[in-house]
């Protein structure tokens, strides 16, 4: 019997390995060695026209990067985006999620409603809310206009301190559900018993929000926050299409693409891509050691 | 504040959430309708709703190629990446053996991966394969962010079919592959839809690598194709035509998500994946 056993277990071992392989091969493909090149292109000169004439440069492209204020811009407008966008996305699906958490009529339409921002296709957000932005015709500046809020259009998408600031809007309005349902599920997980004493003590709701829910809340909510953060690090697309390749509006990723592909400049290119990876996987790192392993455990 | 009082506001602040989630899409598919200059007029409803953009999106570019071009790249990633991790889930969620967690967060890890940190990499791996300008470039490269969900997730699930199933199976004599193809994979249904929709709607939604990966406009996908319609010059955009194509690649996406939309809910909360 026991021979059977670790015979057993040795067939199960090697159907282990076996079925891991192509998974583990096709992102050795796609992740390991694409990663690894770009790390290794960013110590050369290589030019996208040709990718085989180039040659070792050392650190020459990070010193570049290190005294190109372009390149500071894009890392201050990312972390401006990232802190602002977050913070508001935080509270406002903190609020959201505790409102869907009561008994209402019309709550699974609420529920519902919510999702339709999510599953919008980004590209499509941002062409949306482009022209929900447009400064002679949109329909923002006609509403403040109507309220009264404004005496003339605002120049939203090309005045470079409010650019940013409907960045962040259409950034808020797309992530913010995504945010609520992610609340709303560790909400939901929350001991009941809790509340009936704090409810029979005749504590007031504000303080039982502030000494029991949110305290409970902790770990789902760095978990949502946290995903968000590196979210919003590596953010492209909503940018890119409002606002192409402006400076003031200018992202990481936005920089590193612009100098690959626009400017051909591979390797210069493939240094800002490389510190971009460098800044998310420190974050990574304080993911996985803070919330991934109390969700390994219980999984 | 009394209690009734208090019931007001709260609705009045629901009304209020339900018209900001809602409106900006609204107003994509009153401006879709809208034809000439009434565009210009910021009406509150088309005053006499016309087709004619939606006709002109499929005559003036090849939108329908983009659209087919989109499905077949999602579908493809989506079947590769759901028969990868199907195995793979298996292995790591049922079976003990060395470095199973360094692989599970390794895994993790690539789910954080940006995208730029691998596209000149990248680039050369599919200039090299001769895939530049294909679409089997953007089913390769979208295994990178597809892969690691699917298998997080359906290991996550693995765990949790009962162990009694498995061990009758193998008194029986079933070979490992066997037991996953057979006895789990049929009862894998809804978390194989869940976590199949979800890679969908990333693979649909994708733009920096479709945007670098594909040049002509037969190749590009619809996001691509939607945030490079342009107009006379930059200063004259196709509003009108841009919300058409918007509302006829969104429809589809709040149908299903709105059909699945328990499911999507938990699926997001068990694999936590990007937006």
């Amino acid at each position: 019997m026991a021979r059977r056993e670790t015979e057993l277990t040795r067939q199960r071992l090697r159907s282990a390995w076996l079925f891991l392989t192509p998974m583990i091969v096709v992102l050795l493909m796609v992740a390991g060695w694409p990663l690894a090149r770009t790390i290794a292109l960013s110590f050369t000169d290589a030019n996208l026209a040709d990718l085989q004439a180039r040659q070792f440069v050392g650190l020459l492209n990070y010193e570049f990067l290190m005294t190109d204020p372009d390149w500071w811009r894009s890392v201050w407008n990312t972390v401006f985006f990232t802190v602002v966008s977050v913070s508001i996305e935080t509270v406002l699906g903190l609020m959201i999620a505790l409102a869907l958490h009561e008994h209402f009529k019309g709550r699974g339409l609420l529920r519902a409603a919510i999702l339709i921002p999510w599953a919008i296709p980004t590209v499509v957000s941002a062409q949306m809310w482009r022209w929900m932005f447009n400064d002679v015709y949109g329909v923002i500046n006609e509403i403040m206009l109507f309220v009264g809020l404004t005496s003339e259009p605002w120049a939203w998408l090309a005045d470079p301190q409010l650019s940013m600031a409907a960045v962040i809007a259409v950034d808020v309005w797309k992530t913010t559900p995504f945010m609520a349902l992610l609340i709303l599920a560790g909400l939901q997980m929350l001991p009941q018993d809790c509340y009936e004493n704090a409810r029979i003590d005749g504590v007031h709701p504000v303080t039982t929000f502030f000494r029991v829910t949110l305290p409970l809340l902790k770990p789902a909510l760095l978990v949502a926050i946290i995903f968000r953060t590196l979210d919003a690090l590596r953010m492209f697309d909503l940018v890119y299409v409002m606002q192409g390749n402006k400076v003031d509006t200018m992202t990481m990723s936005i920089y590193a693409r612009q100098q690959l592909v626009d400017f051909q400049d591979v390797g210069y290119g493939s240094a800002a891509a490389t510190l971009v990876f460098m800044i998310i996987a420190v974050f990574t790192v304080i993911y996985l050691t803070a919330g991934g392993v109390g969700r390994e455990e219980k999984a | 504040m009394n209690g009734a009082w208090r019931r007001w506001v709260f609705y009045a602040l629901l009304i209020i959430l339900f018209i900001y989630t809602v409106f900006p899409f609204y107003w994509a598919i009153n401006t879709s309708l809208m034809s000439g200059s009434e565009l210009f007029e910021a009406r509150p409803w088309p005053p006499d709703p016309a087709w004619s953009n939606y006709v002109s999106i499929f005559r003036e570019q090849p939108f329908g190629r983009q659209i087919l071009n989109s499905v077949f790249v999602a579908v493809s990633v989506v079947l590769l990446a759901l028969s990868l991790s199907v195995l793979a889930a298996y292995a790591l969620g049922r079976i003990q053996f060395r470095g199973r967690r360094l692989l599970l967060f390794t895994i993790l890890g690539v789910s954080m991966f940006p995208q730029i940190a691998v596209l000149s990499g990248m680039f050369e791996l599919v200039r090299s394969l001769g895939l530049y300008n294909n679409l089997l470039s953007l089913v390769l490269s979208y295994m990178i962010f597809t892969v690691p969900f699917t298998v997080w997730v359906l290991t996550t699930f693995m765990r949790e079919l009962p162990k009694e199933l498995e061990e009758a199976a193998f008194v029986d004599g079933a070979s490992p592959f066997v037991i996953v193809t057979q006895v789990f994979l049929p009862l894998m249904g809804p978390a194989l839809v869940t976590t199949g929709l979800l890679a969908f709607i990333a693979a649909w939604n994708e733009f920096l690598f479709a945007l670098t990966f594909t040049l002509s406009s037969e190749q590009r996908t619809v996001p691509v194709a939607i945030a490079l319609i342009s107009g006379a010059s930059a200063f004259e955009l196709p509003w009108a035509n841009i919300m058409a194509a918007s509302v006829v690649v969104t429809v589809p996406l709040i149908v299903l998500v709105l059909i699945f939309q328990r499911r999507i809910v938990s699926g997001l909360t068990a694999g936590a994946v990007k937006g």
